[in-house]
């Protein structure tokens, strides 16, 4: 998802029997559905992990910004603009909660980013694919937010409090952005038959890096078993995968579109939609960094971290400098009461 | 060169009169513009009406392992709610 494929430290889900007192203890905690706060004591393990998937999860929202902001000065109207940048906006804050939340695990934000620009740790794959056009932006909002949403609302009952308490802060703001989406792709569905050829076109284009958000197949994905265990994960990646299409599928219909699956069908035994398993080759692709505009997006964020350096140097230095002058007044100030 | 800015805690006090609650953190330079920050990051829905930022360094906490020894005695103490007494229906209320 936005964390995918994260590798879990240790090896394998322990049994009771492995585990020594505190950590059997802290088990229990989790079986229990209690919370683990920042200075509760933890695994090791479980925190690295969980470094991890924040980390990444927070990348995610900063790079994802890139695909969108690519259209905020060419939204076709002034509303559509300001809705744009505000959904973007939206995204900043998302990563900055969420690498707060990874802060109070002892790793700090510039040594996440450190990693990132370094490509030692990743962000998510749908991030890598271009948005061509308007009808991409609406696709978008619809699709990869979305998604975003069936994730983030199971991982709003993750056992780490400070990640549970920045998912339900971001799914408070997510439907606004599934929502402005949708609504781009309801006008342009319903336009000229160029329009609607865009919204079918960017349809096309996503329905499979969509589904690949969740991750690997859960036969193939071999790091779920201890993350489950911690609840770090929640829900399996097919299990999420099936309630995405299944909200999705409908919302196609709506449009008058046509899903780029030609096998999706109805199975009335298990509730749910039969559907096409994306190319898993072309995701390990994209994830090792060869999908169509990985290049493009991490090089953005290095620049953007490059350039800024003297703004946040700058910065930290007037602080200092203003710290240190009201430092000096005070000294003298009482130097002067006898 | 690591130059890293501080932590700051942000506490929001919303529309209703309510006490500043502890929404997050951010970095910060300074006072300033933490509070401007908690702006931006933490009210961008009319969340709140006033900000307090408080660099995280700050912050004094109590240890985890207190919890038993700390806020165990007070799970005795049940006379400490109204409910504990009784008092006849013909009194009123009270
Ligand atoms: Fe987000
Ligand atoms: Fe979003």
């Amino acid at each position: 998802m936005y964390a995918q494929m994260v590798k879990t430290s240790g090896s394998g889900v322990k049994s009771r029997s492995e585990m020594g007192a505190q950590e059997q203890a802290f088990q229990a905690r989790i079986d229990a559905g209690d919370k683990i706060e920042p200075r509760d004591w933890m695994p090791d393990e479980y925190r690295k992990t969980l470094i991890r998937q924040i980390g990444q999860h927070a990348h995610s929202e900063i790079v994802g910004q890139l695909p969108e902001g690519n259209w905020i000065t060419r939204a076709p109207t002034l509303e559509r603009k300001a809705i744009l940048l505000a959904k973007v906006q939206d995204e900043a804050g998302h990563g900055l909660y969420l690498y707060c939340a990874a802060e109070t695990l002892g790793v700090s934000r510039d040594e996440l980013l450190t990693e990132l620009h370094a490509g030692r740790m990743k962000y998510s794959s749908i991030f890598n694919y271009p948005t061509l056009n308007w009808a991409d932006i609406g696709a978008v909002g619809w699709l990869v937010d979305g998604a975003a949403i069936v994730n983030q609302v199971a991982l709003q009952r993750t056992s780490y409090g400070p990640y549970s308490r920045a998912m339900v802060r971001i799914c408070k703001e997510e439907s606004f952005h599934a929502r402005q989406g949708f609504v781009i792709m309801m006008k342009m569905a319903s336009g000229t038959p160029a329009q609607r050829a865009m919204a079918q076109d960017a349809l096309d284009r996503l329905w499979y890096p969509s589904l690949m958000m969740f991750g690997p197949s859960d036969k193939d994905s071999v790091h779920s078993e201890q993350s489950m265990a911690w609840k770090i994960k929640v829900k399996s990646n097919d299990e999420l995968r099936q309630k995405y299409v299944d909200q999705t599928i409908p919302q196609i219909e709506y449009l008058g579109l046509k899903c780029p699956d030609a096998d999706i069908r109805w199975n009335g035994e298990k509730g749910g939609y039969d559907f096409s398993e994306p190319d898993w080759a072309e995701f390990y692709e994209v994830i090792k960094g060869n999908g169509p505009c990985n290049k493009e997006r991490l090089g953005a964020r290095v620049k953007a971290w490059d350039d800024g350096e003297w703004v946040r140097d700058g910065l930290m230095a007037h602080a200092q400098k203003k710290a240190a002058a009201k430092h000096a007044a005070a000294q003298e100030g009482s130097g002067n009461v006898e | 060169m690591s130059n890293e800015w501080p932590l700051w805690e942000i506490f929001i006090r919303g529309q209703h009169g309510m006490s500043h609650r502890h929404v997050g953190s951010l970095h910060a330079p300074d006072a300033e513009t933490a509070i401007r920050n908690g702006r931006d990051v933490y009210t961008r829905r009319n969340e709140g009406v006033s900000i307090w930022a408080v660099e995280s360094a700050h912050i004094a906490a109590s240890a985890p392992g207190d919890k038993g020894p700390y806020y165990d005695p007070s799970d005795s103490k049940i006379y400490r709610h109204p409910t504990f007494f009784d008092i006849p229906d013909e009194v009123g209320s009270m």
